[in-house]
């Protein structure tokens, strides 16, 4: 089961500047442990104590995952997940 | 309607049915046109509701300077407000910005501070609390953390779409500084616990997000999630598209952000379909197309729309 990952420009140190990368897991949570293998260092940018962090958004298929059970938000083949920082508006 | 000035004129838009854009008869949308306010957009109500609170609290008094930071429309609606009432304002605008905003701040005598593209609405923020604490005599209203901006909607938004459509099952709105969905989300929900409050967010280009670490992210003091059944991030392909489906099917002009507003409510629509469902759906059109007019995403192609808007912060 793959999914694509979009990082944003402030984590590509991460992944050698690939925008995109792909990586699997059943949920967000296996997935964010799938990326942290591959690019190292990756998880603890997302997580902090196990949660994730406030300034950082996670959407797949474009749905904040915060209202999809969070880290449990589960996955499936082909889906798009996105990260992205919190940013304003107004 | 008579209204004794401009400034009481501010609300009591209409909430207009879209018979080409909704699914059927069962599952209906409804347009709350806020670009029928003052100065042209859903701003009037915040700006203004902050501006009396101040004035209730004694921080504003004759001739004082008020900043704020603003990507446009809030600045907009509160040099129109500042102009009546005799104050001086300050904006911290980001310089990725359309050409519009600054033409309409100069119209009402606001001075405009730029703030780096990079960055967006955070830069802004940042720039407009070092500018505050060097002039502690100016006032900053600052709409991402003001409950005035949120009260407006509780006590305007909300109810006016209520008392017009009691039988609404969902509320899309953008989430800027949060005000609209938290104040109108938290005022329908307790009329009806079942609705959903759904959140539409503008995806930007990647200039936006070009903040030197994820510690300088931004999220604003009003936002409480638990208002929310869902968010949904529309990037500008989406929001450009349905902007001029609304055109094309309905005959609104509306500006970017009620385009990614109404991608969402169209997503929600076609699950209540889908669900079998009846359902009412509420959404906001934040603003009028005229604006946006200089970046030629009416008439453009998407791909065109698409790279015109990039690095942009068109909601």
């Amino acid at each position: 089961m793959t999914v694509t990952v979009s990082i944003p420009t402030i984590l590509r140190s991460y992944t050698g500047n690939a925008k995109t990368v792909e990586c699997s897991g059943e949920s967000i949570a296996k997935l964010i442990s799938c990326l942290d293998g591959n690019h190292p260092g990756i998880g603890a940018r997302l997580l902090d104590e196990g949660q994730l962090r406030r300034f950082v958004n996670i959407y797949i298929n474009d749905e904040d995952i915060r209202f999809m059970g969070s880290l449990d938000a589960k996955l499936s083949d082909g889906d798009a997940v996105t990260i992205l920082p919190a940013v304003a508006g107004g | 309607m008579r209204f004794d000035s401009l400034l009481e004129s501010v609300g009591n838009t209409p909430l207009v049915g879209l018979p080409n854009l909704s699914p059927s008869s069962d599952v209906r949308l409804w347009a709350k046109l806020e670009d029928r306010n003052p100065t042209g957009s859903i701003k009037d109500r915040a700006a203004l509701a902050m501006i009396e609170a101040a004035e209730r609290d004694g921080l504003l008094t004759p001739g004082c300077t008020i900043l704020e930071p603003t990507s446009g429309n809030t600045g907009i609606s509160l040099a129109m407000a500042a102009r009546l009432k005799g104050y001086k304002l300050v904006c911290v605008m980001p310089e990725n910005t359309s050409v519009e905003r600054t033409q309409l701040l100069n119209m009402w005598g606001a001075k405009i501070q730029y703030s780096p593209a990079a960055g967006g609405s955070n830069e802004a923020v940042r720039v407009a609390k070092e500018i505050a604490a060097k002039n502690p005599s100016w006032v900053m209203l600052y709409q991402y953390g003001n409950p005035a901006n949120t009260l407006a909607h509780y006590t305007g938004t909300g109810p006016e779409i209520f008392a017009d459509l009691p039988t609404i099952t969902h509320f899309v709105a953008g989430l800027g500084t949060t005000g609209t969905l938290m104040g109108a989300g938290r005022y329908l929900r307790e009329q009806n616990p079942d609705i959903q409050i759904v959140a539409a967010e503008p995806r930007y280009g990647e200039l936006v997000y070009g903040l030197r670490n994820l510690d300088e992210g931004f999220v604003p003091e009003l936002y409480d999630e638990t208002v929310l059944t869902t968010r949904f991030s529309v990037g500008p392909r989406e929001a450009v598209e349905r902007t001029r489906e609304l055109l094309d099917k309905e005959g609104i002009f509306a500006g970017i952000s009620t385009g990614a507003i109404l991608h969402a409510a169209l997503g929600m629509a076609t699950k209540a379909v889908k669900a079998g469902l009846k359902a009412d759906i509420a959404f906001i059109v934040c603003d009028g197309g005229w604006k946006y007019l200089s970046t030629g995403i009416y008439e453009s192609s998407l791909d065109e729309a698409e790279a015109a808007l990039d690095g942009q912060l068109w909601a």
